[in-house]
């Protein structure tokens, strides 16, 4: 059995991941930003806290999520043993909800009646307005208008929930513009108001915070894997686009040196079209929302328009520990297309009965890529971060079907 | 003594208030921008605080927004904006020009590439909206070494702490935002901000200068009673986009001029 080496201890005290994250925001957010600091380590360290939080996420999400091992697929590719970490199974249907309960809890303790939250295709809004009714708070969730648009369900599943949907008209109209928003709403009312950011990207505390309420999902793996298999995996794959489900499961991975981190990026058309949201294939270093990460820029430092087919990887940056993780070699990362990653939804349709979100369908794509390289006895653990219910229209659109 | 400093030790002579007007680089396009900051002097700007537009300019409201976008839109960058300072400063040399924008476009041209280039186009301070202090400390000190003054916010839930700070790393005036909330928002809180500013102008040692909410003369000479700069920029946007380009200049001057008046007509020796 491999040892963990625990040596792995980042951020440092002041948010910093390497020289990424840090706290890159206009003085009017500082304070706001030290309170949110004091109330998480607080709660961090509190067993009482830790204890509701385990409450919420077994009674209300249903967790733990199950692995499962994809054997027809696996026979299928002819290679290595493919296993999905299920979180398409939890309450809302993808690995949102985890982080959700945790900074709402959070915003309870801290006496902020009113969250507010963004979103790109709705899932971080809907799992924010899910929570947000569960505990009798009000709740605004920024979208750009142009998702507004293309996400007329997730915009009415929030709606029943009682959440207000405010569309986004500034800049690209899209999800980077409708974080802007937040953070506008956010610096206009600290005093009432908890920002539940949706990924590990931000200010700091955030990329730790939401990094630690996702590695859940992690942490369920290194039990249940050997459970299944009598050891560790020996890749562990998931999408990327800001990061959390990706760090979710990669964290508590970080201390067995024998376990690879893969993490994959929305490479749209192809990463030589410059049509794709590759930020660590692709970008480079800079500031934005907070942190300094990764970014798809212009030479000019303008942040650039990112195509996916997945608007859940549509973004132009990437948290600041994967930014970290990259440079230092101990996670690696590459792309998917658009076209490979609906290949491999429909592989998951149609042989394993389970249709996967797109996000997590870039996943399953480098999996399908690498397990025919692989002998027959090794382990690809694949976060399986969604379920594909909110993509069906994208995929028939995509396929000449209309409803 | 820098030449923002000695802008501030002229105008305490005088016992005159500071009048320092922004705008956005290359709204509505490159070639409007040297017009309207001759207006600005002519009006009676005492430093120009030029915005450089970047494409999510988290902290400011609707209309710089808008600003920023038509500056992109119409082809503006920061190495233009350079050479908008460096032709300002062949007709202009004592008015002081603060550069006002976001980290990620100086970071993409490289720290050390902007501040040489700046300081070669004429620029007097930098603030960046996005560095605070503590990420920002060797960025500074660049500043500094190439004679330009760091510029650094503060808002009313500032902790003595963060003024203390400020006071270390910056130099030539702090801009003081008076309320917690995007650039052009209204609801100015004069007895707060008056109460604060004596405390902070301690804290720093340096003179305090006032945005966010100021709207007319009036409400531009309630704070130029309290404070020693007054800011005003999303006022002088709207102006800009209802005259058009054509009479924005002469609309601007209009504009700045009333202000001007309105802080010289302060009795002398307030604050």
């Amino acid at each position: 059995m491999q040892m963990a080496d625990a040596s792995y201890t980042l951020p440092d005290e002041k948010g910093h991941f390497g020289p990424y994250g840090g706290i890159f925001v206009a003085e009017t957010l500082i304070p706001a930003l030290e309170e949110l600091r004091l109330a998480y380590e607080a709660c961090r360290v509190d067993p009482a806290f830790q204890a509701e939080f385990e409450y919420e996420l077994k009674h209300y999400v249903g967790r733990p999520s199950p692995v499962y091992h994809a054997a027809r697929w696996s026979r299928e590719l002819g290679g290595a043993q493919i296993y999905l970490k299920r979180e398409d199974l939890n309450h809302t249907g993808a690995h949102k909800v985890n982080n959700c309960i945790g900074q709402a809890m959070l915003a309870r303790r801290m006496g902020k009646p009113r969250v507010i939250a963004e979103t790109g295709a709705g899932q971080h809004g809907v799992a924010t307005a899910t929570v947000a009714a569960r505990y009798g708070m009000e709740c605004v969730v920024y979208m750009g208008s142009e998702d507004v648009r293309r996400q007329a369900a997730n915009v009415y599943r929030m709606k029943l929930l009682g959440a207000e949907v405010v569309p986004v008209e500034s800049g690209s109209k899209t999800l980077k513009d409708a974080l802007n928003e937040a953070m506008r709403d956010w610096v206009t009312h600290i005093a009432d108001t908890f920002y539940i950011i949706g990924t590990v990207a931000g200010p700091h505390p955030y990329p730790q915070m939401v990094r630690d309420f996702q590695c859940v999902i992690g942490r369920e793996c290194i039990e249940q894997v050997p459970e299944l298999t009598g050891r560790q995996p020996d890749y562990v794959i998931a999408c990327v686009g800001g990061g959390s489900n990706a760090m979710g499961i990669f964290h508590p991975y970080i201390p067995y040196p024998d376990v690879r981190l893969i993490g994959v990026e929305a490479a749209g058309d192809g990463l030589d079209t410059g049509r794709h949201a590759a930020s660590l294939s692709a970008g480079k270093p800079g500031v934005l929302h907070g942190n300094r990460t990764y970014l798809l820029q212009n030479e000019d430092g303008q942040i650039i328009e990112t195509h996916s087919i997945s608007a859940g990887l549509d973004y132009p940056g990437v948290g600041p520990e994967h930014a970290w993780l990259k440079d230092s070699g101990r996670a690696e990362y590459v792309g998917v297309t658009d076209d490979e990653a609906l290949q491999a939804f429909h592989d998951l349709c149609r042989l394993e009965g389970i249709i996967p979100a797109l996000e997590s369908s870039h996943a399953l794509a480098h999996a399908a890529r690498l397990a025919p390289t692989l002998p027959s006895d090794r382990i690809i653990l694949v976060n399986l971060s969604g379920r594909g219910d909110k993509d069906m229209h994208t995929v028939a659109e995509r396929s000449g079907i209309q409803f | 003594m820098s030449k923002i400093q000695a802008r501030f030790a002229r105008l305490q002579s005088e016992r005159r208030k500071a009048l320092i007007p922004f705008i956005t680089a290359g709204d509505p396009s490159p070639a409007a921008t040297l017009p309207l900051m001759r207006a600005l002097v002519d009006g009676g700007a005492d430093i120009i605080e030029l915005g450089v537009p970047f494409s999510d300019p988290m902290a400011d409201g609707p209309t710089i927004q808008r600003a920023s976008e038509r500056a992109l839109a119409a082809g503006m960058s920061l190495r233009r904006v350079l050479g908008i300072v460096s032709e300002f400063r062949q007709q202009d040399a004592d008015t002081p020009i603060v550069l006002m924008g976001y980290a990620n476009p100086i970071e993409a041209m490289g720290i050390e590439r902007f501040v040489d280039d700046a300081a070669a186009a004429g620029v007097d301070g930098v603030l960046v909206v996005d560095y605070p202090p503590q990420e920002s400390e060797a960025f500074a000190a660049r500043l500094k070494a190439a004679a330009i003054d760091p510029i650094f916010l503060l808002a009313p839930t500032s902790t003595e702490q963060r003024m203390r700070d400020v006071g270390r790393f910056g130099s030539g005036y702090i801009y003081y935002v008076s309320l917690t909330g995007v650039t052009g928002a209204g609801h100015l809180d004069h007895g707060q901000v008056a109460a604060r500013i004596p405390a902070i102008r301690e804290a720093v040692g340096m003179p305090v200068g006032v945005g966010f909410g100021i709207r007319d003369a009036a409400s531009a000479k309630r704070i130029g009673e309290i404070a020693d700069a007054v800011v005003i920029g999303s006022r002088i946007i709207e102006e800009i986009e209802r005259a058009g380009e054509a009479d924005a200049p002469v609309r601007v001057r209009a504009l700045i001029g009333d202000i001007r008046e309105a802080l010289d007509s302060l009795p002398q020796g307030t604050a």
